[in-house]
């Protein structure tokens, strides 16, 4: 099969129009996220939306429908995450683990209990991009314009919150109110990502793309272009590449990211070597 | 122009060991230059951070422009210097002109932009600083005076009537930090700034500092270095050694 045969199918357009939407969502938050050492944060949401899927299944809500359970449960739990940090003297990491450990437990709980829709939940653990519907893509479209317009509007204040908390507080910015905008937004796009590459991958759509711009950007407006570059280009190429090579999508578009930070790392050590000690 | 800077009123402050500030009453003018000194854990930088209010106060009250704490929303008014080394990630990618634009965040209302005067203003205050040609390096690049430097241009690119310092010369070696100090002495002087000015280094606040704070969980001396000086309590307070240097020095 060539390229302009693979390209022409609807199910192809629609996997690699609404991963990059998903990726582009990812890859710019990531940047926020792993500079606020809140890496992890996808991975404890991922989980979280595991539980709420299970319950959608429970509910006979399918595909895009389950999205509507899923969404308020996910984004109450990066809130949960968010008050659990300020509020209960817990590390991020730790208050992720928390959240993390109850999403989980519910989806396997509510899987046991349920027995019939033991494979449907499982698709949810690796992705399915390919089986990506119009409508879903249509509601990747429009939070990605949601999504980028905030990240656009509060630029600036994520900016200063992801240099230092404490100048950003001293510079009248609502920190709290901003933190919360940030993990939201995160929620959000986990939810999404879900279906692009699993939950058990989630993680590396958000930390890979903003971990290899870490490397060759200088000035922080180059390393979220750079971020969104990689995680668009990954998405591309992974699924172009699974599918001609018969691969899955999810664990290929991994790949796919994993080897642009090694290359980003090498890059790195021939341009700036002074750098790299 | 005449007016109170900071005003605090038996103001204490707890930690979960227990209290840190107590009872603290002082009151800061314009264009006071006041060092803040006192043993390790002596609530120095605590008193400060209630100031910004970066923490809780527990009893008593805290005013910034006659304003109470509270209802304060002037930070455009307040230049912020923290320990630098405890602040930056060393992998933060933004460059020192993008890093100093944060401190123009405080002068923008929603949504917040930089026009073409406020990175003319950015490069003004790199230059003022000698810092100009350090423009496009990234922050994790710098050295420890020359990253001093970037974050005071950040504290001072707002042209704020009050700075605050929290022991900003703790990582650098001697000749820097005198270097630095002579900067913080120029901008009282010349801008009319007020500094609250933490740190260990007496040799420092005895040279340009009109104003002494003490502190060890309460106030123990405040006022005027010559009232300091004359102070009997002086060289109870910090042996003779000490108190010959900073006499001397003032």
């Amino acid at each position: 099969m060539n390229l302009l045969e693979i390209l022409s199918y609807g199910f192809i357009q629609r996997a690699l129009l609404a991963g990059v939407l998903i990726a582009l969502l990812c890859s710019v938050l990531g940047v926020f996220l792993v500079l606020r050492r809140l890496s992890l944060i996808g991975d404890g949401l991922a989980h979280v939306t595991f539980g709420s899927t299970a319950i959608a299944l429970a509910l006979k809500m399918y595909s895009a429908m389950s999205l509507l359970v899923s969404m308020p449960i996910v984004l109450l739990a990066s809130l949960g995450i968010l008050k659990l940090t300020e509020k209960g003297r817990l590390s991020g990491d730790a208050a992720i683990g928390l959240v993390s450990a109850l999403g989980i437990s519910a989806g396997v709980i509510l899987a046991s209990v349920g027995g019939g829709y033991n494979v449907d939940l499982l698709s949810y653990l690796f992705g399915n991009i390919l089986a990506i519907r119009s409508e879903e893509v249509v509601i990747a479209a429009l939070l990605c314009v949601g999504v980028m317009l905030l990240v656009t509007l509060y630029y600036h204040e994520l900016f200063a919150i992801s240099f230092s908390d404490e100048l950003a507080q001293v510079s009248g910015i609502r920190t709290s109110y901003i933190n919360a905008i940030l993990v939201l937004l995160t929620a959000l796009s986990v939810v999404l990502a879900m279906k692009l590459v699993g939950i058990m991958l989630i993680s590396a759509l958000l930390i890979a793309p903003a971990a290899s711009a870490l490397q060759l950007a200088r000035g922080f407006k180059v390393c979220i272009l750079l971020a969104a570059l990689q995680g668009c280009s990954s998405v591309i190429i992974g699924i172009i590449i699974s599918i001609m090579a018969n691969l899955p999508a999810s664990a290929t578009i991994v790949m796919v990211n994993l080897l642009f930070f090694a290359a980003a790392c090498i890059t790195r050590r021939i341009l700036y070597p002074k750098n790299c000690n | 122009m005449p007016g109170r800077i900071v005003t605090t009123e038996l103001l204490s402050c707890s930690y979960r060991e227990g209290r840190v500030l107590e009872d603290i009453s002082v009151q800061v003018e314009r264009g006071d230059y006041v060092g803040i000194v006192g043993p390790n854990g002596s609530g120095k930088s605590t008193l400060i951070k209630a100031l910004l209010g970066l923490v809780a106060i527990s009893s008593g009250s805290a005013k910034l422009f006659g304003t109470p704490l509270a209802d304060f929303r002037e930070w455009h008014k307040i230049g912020y210097l923290p320990q630098s080394l405890h602040l930056v990630n060393p992998v933060f990618p933004s460059t020192v002109h993008e890093t100093v634009g944060l401190g123009l965040l405080s002068t923008k209302r929603f949504p917040k932009r930089l026009n073409l005067s406020d990175h003319e203003t950015i490069n003004k205050t790199l230059e003022e600083l000698g810092i100009l040609d350090l423009e496009h390096k990234l922050i994790g690049e710098l050295s420890g005076g020359q990253l001093q430097r970037v974050l005071l241009a950040r504290a001072i690119v707002n042209n704020p009537e009050l700075l605050v310092l929290d022991e900003p010369t703790a990582a650098l070696d001697p000749e820097t930090r005198d270097r630095f100090y002579t900067m913080i002495a120029d901008i009282n002087r010349s801008r009319g700034v007020t500094v609250l000015l933490v740190t260990h280094d007496s040799g420092a606040i005895g040279e340009h500092a009109s104003k002494m704070l003490y502190l060890d969980k309460k106030v123990l001396f405040y006022g005027s270095f010559d009232q300091f000086c004359c102070s009997p309590e002086m060289s109870s307070l910090f042996g003779e050694h000490s108190q010959h240097l900073m006499c001397h020095r003032h």
